[in-house]
């Protein structure tokens, strides 16, 4: 049975998805590559779910895929 | 400079009346490698009277420190057998680690060292230091009358496999001979020459990495921990770790990356120039030992073949973090010898060998799994594997989080053989930590620590309750032992949790075979002749 939430769940997405953004302006390629792996690990910490986390990567590695 | 004991010949060569027989010697058991494991399967051996005999093409100890962190596990091995109170006396303790990024600590952790056990976590020794020890072991067996050979300047040069034996070539400083082994134990490492003879496949995972050792003697204030840098100043873009050994032996280790040249490296002049980067212009020291090592992680398919087992290094070799080489090594013999005790004296077939195979295996795996890891952080192979790394190492310095994320080596624990085709029932409320096929783990006695008590034979251990004394299968006696839950609140706590009694069937190598809430005679037979494949072709 899928644990992770895949349907809408942010309530102001746009807001989130601006803030997103903003975090990486005026950084360079490797500094917002880096500020994306802390990111996610700040996140994948955050959830701590093993079993979520592995829908997650098998969703972000395949987006076409069923999720659950 | 004093000559150093490495190069002191510590198992001469003798002429051996073998070599004067007109026909050649069949032995019971020969092993092949007197490095650590060769030795302790030796020493392991006599002292169960099964005769062996133990050949080296060398004649030293091992040539500078080489292995040198040994876990609890392999040092309980080793007091049984009679060697670990020394070693673990001789080692430096350590249970602090530092983690450093570039030019500032990240982070420092405590081993959590739990109470209640004879020995402790790790210690450091050098594996020269522990080779010593188990050649005087394994010489005052032989002076108690064991039936125990070393010999030494014994290369064997081509081996036949047989039905029901071994033959050896064996070229001395005085020509040849033969032997005939029943059995043919291969301790002879890394680059096992018995393998390579059989034609055995070592295939695996090649790291494409070199690391510098550097051991120096050194008068230093640096504290007995693990230092451990990523980036550093003195090696930029590299790792290198600082581990302290006794004698004020301090190991060195300088990640150099794969494009080197290893003859200028090894030059003692820049070898120099790396140490007093690091430790700074005004150090004085002397360079004990240097060596550049790359590794593989790989195993073979089987550890047996026949009438031939391979055991430690020869048998699988692993990446050097998380001191998984030798510790492993060590348990693959504890595994092997009683069983190969038991088929020696027709009390088990030779399917209770398939079982080495099966569960050594397992905890190899186990072992190439941590160690590969480790060095996947330590080592990034991709851009992004990188980018991870140090986001983890960034995070850390700020955030507990991320500590767990960080893996310098994790360090060795022994493996539980769960699903083992010679494990027995478990029971239901009883501690997770010590259901069958777990290593025994120790507690305090009134007297004692419990596994001075443990191994060398089955044993039944009834803790609470009572069981019936002189049970035997097919010529395997179990010895029972009782212990009351008042021993010590780690023995209640450890062995029996919120239960009032149980009873555990022990293998010689210390390992739970089956456990109950109470004793069952029938139970307890089944569980011995599983434990010890009877009844199977």
């Amino acid at each position: 049975m899928a644990k992770l939430e895949t349907s809408p769940n942010i309530p102001a997405a746009d807001e989130f998805f601006a803030a997103l953004l903003a975090a990486h302006e005026g950084l360079s390629k490797e500094e917002s590559d880096a500020l994306n792996a802390r990111l996610i690990l700040i996140l994948a910490n955050h959830l701590g779910d093993m079993e979520v986390l592995e829908e997650a990567l098998k969703i972000a590695r395949n987006p076409g895929a069923a999720s659950g | 400079m004093a000559e150093r004991i490495f190069e002191i010949p510590l198992y001469p060569y003798r002429r051996s009346r073998d070599q004067d027989a007109s026909a050649p010697v069949r032995h019971p058991v020969v092993v092949v490698g007197a490095g650590p494991v060769g030795l302790a399967a030796a020493i392991d051996l006599a002292l169960q009277d099964v005769p062996v005999v133990v050949l080296d093409d060398n004649e030293k100890v091992s040539f500078g420190s080489r292995a040198i962190c040994f876990a609890k596990r392999p040092l309980e091995i080793l007091d049984r057998l009679g060697c670990g109170e020394e070693m673990a006396a001789k080692g430096v303790q350590w249970d602090t680690g530092k983690v450093f990024c570039r030019d500032h600590e990240i982070y420092a952790f405590r081993l959590l060292e739990e109470e209640g056990h004879k020995f402790p976590a790790f210690i450091n020794l050098q594996q020269y230091h522990l080779e010593r020890y188990l050649v005087e072991r394994l010489r005052a067996l032989q002076a108690e009358g064991k039936p125990v050979d070393l010999r030494g300047k014994n290369k064997v040069d081509a081996i036949g496999r047989h039905e029901d034996h071994v033959t050896l070539e064996i070229t001395t400083p005085e020509g040849p001979y033969n032997l005939e082994a029943e059995w043919l134990i291969a301790c002879d490492g890394a680059n096992s020459s018995m393998r390579r003879m059989l034609g055995i496949d070592f295939v695996g995972q090649v790291f494409e990495d070199n690391f510098l050792i550097a051991d120096v003697v050194m008068e230093a204030d640096f504290p007995s921990e693990r230092w451990f840098w990523f980036d550093p100043p003195f090696n930029p873009e590299q790792s290198a770790l600082l581990h302290k050994q006794p004698d004020n032996l301090w190991r060195i280790d300088f990640q150099l990356g794969w494009d080197i040249d290893r003859e200028k490296e090894l030059r003692p002049e820049n070898i120099d120039r790396r140490l007093r980067a690091m430790l700074g212009d005004d150090i004085e020291y002397e360079l004990e030992w240097s060596s550049i090592y790359t590794f593989q992680c790989r195993r073979m398919e089987k550890f047996r073949h026949g009438r031939v087992l391979f055991a430690g290094d020869a048998a699988h070799q692993v990446s050097p973090f998380g001191a998984r080489g030798a510790n492993s090594g060590f348990q693959d013999t504890d595994n092997l010898v009683w069983k190969l005790k038991l088929v020696l004296e027709g009390h088990a077939p030779e399917a209770l060998l398939e079982s080495y195979n099966e569960e050594r295996v397992m905890a190899a795996d186990e072992n190439i799994l941590n160690s590969t890891r480790s060095t996947d952080f330590i080592t990034p192979k991709s851009e992004t594997s990188r980018i991870f790394r140090d986001a983890v190492l960034d995070l850390a310095a700020h955030h507990d989080f991320a500590r767990p994320l960080i893996n310098t080596g994790r360090l060795s624990v022994p493996a539980t053989y769960d699903g083992s085709a010679l494990n027995g029932p478990d029971a239901d409320g009883l501690p997770r930590a010590l259901r069958p096929g777990a290593p025994a783990v120790d507690a305090p006695l009134k007297e004692g620590w419990l596994l001075e008590r443990l191994g060398n034979r089955f044993q039944l251990l009834a803790i609470g309750t009572a069981a019936e004394k002189g049970l035997e299968l097919g010529g395997v006696e179990i010895e029972t032992i009782h212990l009351s839950p008042d021993e010590s609140p780690e023995l209640a706590a450890r062995y029996l949790g919120d239960a009032q009694s149980a009873v555990y069937l022990l293998r010689p190598d210390q390992h739970v075979a089956a456990r109950w809430r109470a004793f069952d005679r029938r139970a307890v037979l089944e569980a011995l002749a599983r434990a010890t494949a009877q009844g199977e072709a």
